[in-house]
């Protein structure tokens, strides 16, 4: 019975992972991305104001739950007149969360990269923002590889909580059939190992990605 | 005034703070076109602090700096004694460090001078070829195939052509310097910076970049070495300038401040440098 039901839910729950985990965690992951890369900028620049904004984002991201925030804006922003459907709440909360731990995974990686690497990019004559972009990001992105997937990896577990703003996704999914069927066990325990399937598959393309940057690197 | 006597670089009274550490103090310094001042002194004296300036790298806090006086002949060429490769069409630029200088100011000084740094800080992402060709194709934007032609004939001069897919990494100290230096010639500057370019190369790797250095001040290149390197110095440099405490305590040709310095000070630094070789 237990066999039987195991292959028989496997086929919905990888449809909730393909349909809702994977879509929700890669997009809310590029949307935090660019927004931490904004963040970093201002957490970088040398006006206080800009300084002072990015600092306090992050704080606020890191600060609150992760849940609360995705509670704040499905339940909380309809009090204020904004009504969003559950999968714009979801990959927004998704991103801002992103957007604030990468931000100083980011900013650190940029720091990261010795000042002579700046002095050389304006030696060529290019501006501030040609070599941050040119130069300097490049080699801050293969420091920051592995923090990065370490929220990446965190990103797709989280998507879990979704499903408590209704968005259909793999473990939504799982528990519609663990209610139906009464085999709580065996359906969450089926979710927990497609998680780690994904996540098996997200440190095997880490590890490749890293090799790939670490091409021009001496070690 | 003929073409070759004009001077390059002319900078009047540079000063500059780094907080209550005053390491320039009133800097006055010539460069003719062709010709190679090297700057020595003990460190802290300063010297690194006026050859970043050059480059917009620090700035200080009063003083000019005017590069690229106008030292084209009557028709309008260049004088013939200039290398191969030098930009010819900037106007003569002055920057004064008593007013604010603009993002604009610090671009054109760098359109006229380039920099070899002494830890090279070359691009590690980038392979050699696109080292030397970033600034000429991304910010110069001149003709890509001209640029990597260019850039070829560069590195074959310094004996890497067969190295220029390869990254930094790669290559020994010397061997990067040497990239570091077509980097900046690749640039046509009108002015060639090299901060103490061998000191952080093996023993052994010092004297093929030197040669090349050498070889570029016999080929009529202006610039402004600081090196510890004196019998290079002595080689290669038209005017040795002594510095120590943000002044100059002494400067003239090279034969004679290294060989007869008059004043005390710099004869205690040239014996004591002298007795370590």
């Amino acid at each position: 019975m237990g066999f039987d039901l195991f292959w028989s839910s496997l086929g919905p729950l990888l449809l909730g992972a393909i349909q809702g985990t994977i879509p929700l965690a890669l997009s809310s992951f590029i949307l935090g991305l660019i927004l931490a890369l904004l963040v970093a900028m201002l957490r970088i620049s040398r006006n206080k104001v800009a300084n002072g904004v990015g600092q306090f984002y992050v704080s606020v991201i890191r600060g609150t739950p992760l849940l609360v925030q995705l509670f704040v804006i499905f339940y909380g922003l309809p009090a204020i007149g904004v009504k969003l459907d559950p999968w714009p709440s979801a990959i927004i909360a998704f991103s801002l969360n992103v957007g604030g731990y990468a931000a100083e995974v980011i900013r650190a990686a940029i720091l990261s990269v010795p000042a002579g690497q700046w002095e050389a990019g304006h030696m060529i004559g290019m501006s501030r923002s040609q070599t941050l972009l040119c130069i300097i990001l490049p080699q801050a992105a293969r420091v920051s590889v592995p923090p990065l997937s370490n929220t990446f990896i965190s990103l797709v577990k989280d998507t879990s909580l979704a499903s408590l703003i209704l968005v259909t996704e793999m473990f939504r999914v799982a528990q519609q059939v663990a209610a139906f069927s009464q085999e709580f066990m065996l359906l969450y325990l089926e979710a927990a190992l497609i998680y780690w399937v994904i996540c098996l598959a997200l440190s095997t393309a880490q590890s490749q990605l890293e090799k790939r940057l670490d091409r021009y690197v001496a070690h | 005034m003929s073409p070759i006597d004009a001077p390059v670089l002319q900078v009047r009274g540079l000063s500059k703070s780094f907080g209550t550490n005053q390491v320039l103090r009133g800097i006055d310094l010539d460069v003719p076109r062709g010709k190679v001042v090297a700057l020595i002194g003990p460190s802290g004296s300063g010297k690194t602090t006026i050859l970043r300036s050059l480059n917009g790298l620090e700035t200080p806090d009063a003083g000019s700096v005017t590069v690229g006086a106008s030292h084209t002949t009557a028709d309008g060429s260049a004088g013939k004694d200039e290398p191969s490769g030098v930009e010819h069409n900037l106007p003569p630029l002055t920057l004064d460090f008593s007013a604010t200088v603009s993002p604009r100011e610090v671009a054109a000084l760098r359109d006229r001078s380039a920099m070899v740094f002494q830890h090279y800080n070359l691009f590690p992402h980038m392979s050699v070829l696109q080292n030397v060709i970033e600034g000429p194709i991304r910010v110069q934007k001149r003709p890509r195939a001209k640029v990597i032609a260019e850039a070829e004939r560069l590195l074959d001069r310094v004996g890497l052509l067969e190295k220029k897919d390869a990254h930094p990494f790669e290559l020994s100290g010397g061997q990067q310097q040497r990239v570091g230096i077509v980097r900046a010639l690749a640039l046509k500057p009108q002015l060639l910076l090299f901060d103490e370019p061998t000191s952080a190369l093996d023993p052994e790797l010092v004297d093929d970049v030197l040669a090349v250095i050498k070889e570029l001040a016999d080929e009529g290149w202006t610039m402004v070495i600081v090196t510890h390197e004196l019998a290079f110095a002595r080689q290669t440099a038209d005017e040795v300038v002594f510095m120590a405490d943000g002044v100059v305590v002494e400067r003239g040709p090279a034969s004679q401040v290294l060989r007869e310095p008059k004043e005390e000070r710099t004869q205690q630094f040239v014996r004591r440098l002298l007795h370590e070789l």
